[in-house]
């Protein structure tokens, strides 16, 4: 933009990426009702990698961006705000589902005088077990990309940043696998993906969360992808320190769901 | 020379057609955008109310037929009464004027419009970002309208649950239009919390220099405030409807007694929304009336910090007093006591806004313009929305008003004609500063008394059918309630007679209005920075950010 700017902020040249991510969006959602009624599931497909490719692209013009200099201390400012913002609706997203669990822990149906409900038989999981050293895994994890963040805050230590993240990711893959075997686990052991309420807040609660672990592990990965081309400086480094957050994020939401989905919520069983 | 530099380049606007409305990164444009499609919406939104007032004119279902829609009764043909189509009606009625229509106009809208230039603010601080708020907008507006024309429930088209999408019927009702419906709340959910996140960045990393916290215009400080109500209730939402989605096409329990789950716990989670949502469709409203007012009483406002809490009480309050919308589902009595106190503290803080409001009239020169006009019914109308709402508040009086006309007309009287005169009186406040050319006056007072007089008399006789005992929800009567009924329908076509007047209004005014040539077009008491800029504005506004002593005249807090 040919104008001249006196101020800080950040101002934006036009961007087709709104319109192709909130088009590809109406695309796979208007996909994805034909897809769960049986039809096809083309329309989805089209919209979801359209969606993605926007995103991507969108994400790769805010990386160049911060490499010519727009970020500037005040833009970043307002990059983290926004950042917080967003993983503040996040937990009321969680908020939803907590709720939901609660419900049905503190007063379960069967407790309501005249209720025909008869709760099934449910396949006892151990939470001292797998879910303990998923907690355990996830935690390790946490502390990986923190050592990573303070080895390039007070050290600009560039091998620390990339070991600290590698080991961050290889924790956090590791969770997403042990979660898809202990899953695979419980549907073989006669659980199933609904029919019950215990089924139904069991998988969206814990499943919910091990999407955000998978988006999370995305988003360390281009972190880490970064990193290594030589991006973040000590001063600079939102990118990193907004994924750092929303794994910490992800963390502190396992712990809830730890102590109240597995323990709690397997405690009657 | 200064000025310039100011205000932006003289400069011819280069961008394309398609960069500059399709590719924004300009929030006023991006308002524009925002008004003109809640415009649509509304207008679709309106033509379906106009139509349902119309069956309810007379005792017996003359107009919509299973036989077919009509628009003209035929005392000789056969019909069957419709009552899903009757359902679709008020359930498309309902999400979009709550999700598609009122929060775009004025969150969207105005916010995205004045907010900026209110603080100083050369821009959004997220501005594509904000271009993805809108058309996210309109991809859910897009999926709610296709959701009224798909497959529903009763095989036919469209979905006839209530905007409340209340399970079971939500979870039961066939075909893919809930789904639909599902989806479109989903994606203006997403769009509105993109949006909010924006304005409170903005709000808070963007103020101009030596605008603290205590001096930012009340119409800032409602939308953001507003922005926080949004980004906390609508993920809840999403949560919720996402259940129901699981419900409905995985087999998931979530509200099905059958397999353990509680309809009642919809509700809860609803509401929890549903409340605070009230809320931000009424809180920027607020934020445009004080300025409108304390400009055509040609006075400050008055008491602007206890406006500024009051905003924020209400707002914090809103977050608690979710469940006084179900009294009847079988709460404990100590439930419904704390819901019931907890309600009623919310007209304190509306109270000293209200009062604020006269008080700044009091005294003063008043103006009787169009946008004033508007700010007058909206105070009559807002206040009596809100003594129904005190009444309503009442546990015990609610076993005998609830889910009766009486709730049909509270809401009405503080959302339909409350939020919707704040959204008139902004369009004829700022026409000028958007446009560059000014409204006609004598079309919009007419404008005025016809809607004031046509709303008025379409939903203060159903406080009268509340009181007698009619149910909300139905497609027919009986003779009992016919008066007032009859009464009730002339006001709605006066009401959309007046809305078609608007429309022309905004087309004469925009083609043969008077042209802007001040920068301020009102008088010295519209002293917000908008009104330091030219008519409309330039396509970048505060290239050099605004001085202190440009705005800042008040030394009182």
């Amino acid at each position: 933009m040919a104008h001249a700017k006196n101020h800080d902020y950040h101002i934006l040249p036009p961007s087709i990426w709104p319109l192709a991510s909130s088009l590809g969006t109406f695309v796979m959602l208007v996909g994805a009702v034909f897809w769960m009624k049986g039809f096809t599931a083309w329309p989805f497909w089209i919209g979801f990698v359209a969606v993605l490719y926007s995103a991507f692209a969108w994400w790769s013009e805010v990386v160049k961006e911060s490499r010519v200099g727009d970020h500037t201390p005040v833009v970043r400012i307002g990059l983290r705000y926004g950042f917080i913002l967003f993983v503040m609706s996040e937990v009321m997203f969680f908020f939803a589902w907590f709720w939901s669990f609660f419900k049905h822990a503190m007063y379960p149906m069967e407790a309501y005088e005249g209720s025909e409900y008869i709760p099934p038989e449910i396949y006892a999981v151990d939470p001292f077990h797998l879910p303990l050293i998923n907690t355990l895994i996830l935690l390790l994890s946490g502390c990986a990309v923190t050592w990573a963040h303070h080895a390039l805050v007070h050290n600009n230590d560039r091998k620390a940043l990339i070991q600290g993240l590698s080991i961050g990711i290889a924790f956090g893959i590791a969770f997403t696998f042990l979660q898809g075997y202990e899953y695979a686990h419980l549907l073989h052991e006669g659980w199933k993906f609904g029919e019950d309420e215990f089924y139904s807040n069991f998988f969206m609660a814990t499943g919910f969360h091990g999407f955000h672990v998978v988006i999370g592990t995305i988003f360390l990965t281009v972190c880490l992808i970064r990193a290594m081309k030589g991006d973040f400086t000590p001063e600079q480094h939102v990118g990193f320190e907004a994924a750092a957050w929303y794994w910490h994020f992800v963390d502190v939401v396992w712990l809830f769901l730890f102590v109240a989905v597995y323990i709690w919520g397997t405690a009657g069983l | 020379m200064a000025d310039a530099a100011i205000h932006g380049h003289g400069h011819e606007d280069e961008r394309s057609f398609f960069t500059r409305w399709f590719m924004s990164t300009n929030h006023k444009d991006i308002g524009i955008l925002y008004l003109i499609v809640s415009a649509i919406a509304g207008l679709i939104s309106v033509i379906f109310t106009v139509y349902m007032r119309l069956e309810l004119m007379d005792p017996g279902v003359q107009y919509m037929c299973l036989e077919g829609a009509r628009l003209i009764a035929d005392a000789s043909a056969e019909c069957t009464p419709n009552g899903h189509l009757w359902n679709v009606m008020i359930t498309a009625h309902g999400i979009l004027m709550m999700f598609f229509v009122v929060i775009p106009a004025l969150f969207g809208g105005f916010g995205n419009y004045f907010m900026p230039l209110q603080i100083g603010a050369p821009d959004m601080a997220f501005p594509r970002m904000n271009n993805l708020s809108f058309w996210m907008y309109v991809a859910g507006t897009s999926l709610a309208v296709l959701s009224v024309v798909s497959p529903g429930g009763n095989d036919q088209l469209g979905s006839g649950v209530g905007w409340v999408l209340y399970p079971p019927l939500s979870v039961n009702e066939g075909g893919y239009s809930m789904d639909l419906a599902i989806f479109a709340v989903h994606v203006s959910g997403a769009s509105s919390i993109l949006g909010a996140i924006n304005m409170i960045t903005t709000f808070l990393n963007m103020r101009a220099p030596g605008m603290t916290l205590f001096k930012v215009p009340l119409f800032s400080w409602s939308i953001f405030v507003t922005s926080w109500l949004i980004l906390l209730s609508l993920p809840v939402l999403a949560g919720a409807i996402t259940m129901l989605l699981m419900d409905r096409n995985f087999g998931f329990t979530f509200f099905d007694a059958a397999g353990g789950g509680d309809p009642i716990l919809y509700q809860h989670i609803l509401w929890f929304f549903g409340h605070p949502e009230v809320y931000i469709v009424i809180l920027p409203g607020f934020g445009i009336i004080s300025h409108v007012i304390a400009t055509f009483s040609r006075k400050p406002v008055f008491g602007y910090l206890p406006m500024v809490w009051a905003i924020i009480a209400i707002g914090v309050l809103g977050f608690v007093v979710w469940a006084h919308h179900m009294y009847t589902v079988g709460m404990s009595l100590n439930q419904q006591a704390y819901f019931m106190l907890a309600t009623m503290v919310i007209a304190v803080p509306t109270g000293v806004k209200v009062f604020s409001w006269i008080a700044t009239m009091w005294g003063g020169s008043i103006e009787f313009k169009a946008p004033m006009m508007f700010a007058f019914g909206f105070l009559f109308l807002f206040t009596v929305g809100g003594v129904t709402g005190v009444v309503l508040s009442q546990a015990a009086v609610d076993r005998a008003y609830h889910d009766t006309y009486y709730v049909v007309a509270h809401f009405h009287y503080v959302m339909s004609l409350g939020a919707v005169f704040a959204i008139f009186s902004g369009i004829y406040f700022y026409f000028g500063k958007m446009t560059g050319r000014q409204y006609n006056e004598l079309g919009a007072q007419i404008h005025f008394w016809l809607f004031f007089i046509g709303a008025n008399l379409t939903f203060f006789p159903q406080h009268f059918l509340g009181r007698q005992g009619m149910p909300r929800r139905y497609i027919d009567y009986p003779e009992g309630f016919a008066y007032w009924n009859k009464i009730s329908s002339y006001g709605a076509f006066i009401s959309f007679a007046s809305f078609l007047l608007f429309f022309g209004v905004v087309i004469y005014s925009l083609l043969r209005g008077a042209r802007v040539t001040q920068n301020n077009y009102w008088n010295e008491y519209a002293d917000t920075l908008e009104w330091t800029l030219p008519s409309p504005p330039p396509e970048h506004t505060f290239e050099i950010l605004p001085k202190q002593e440009d705005w800042d005249r008040s030394h009182s807090h």
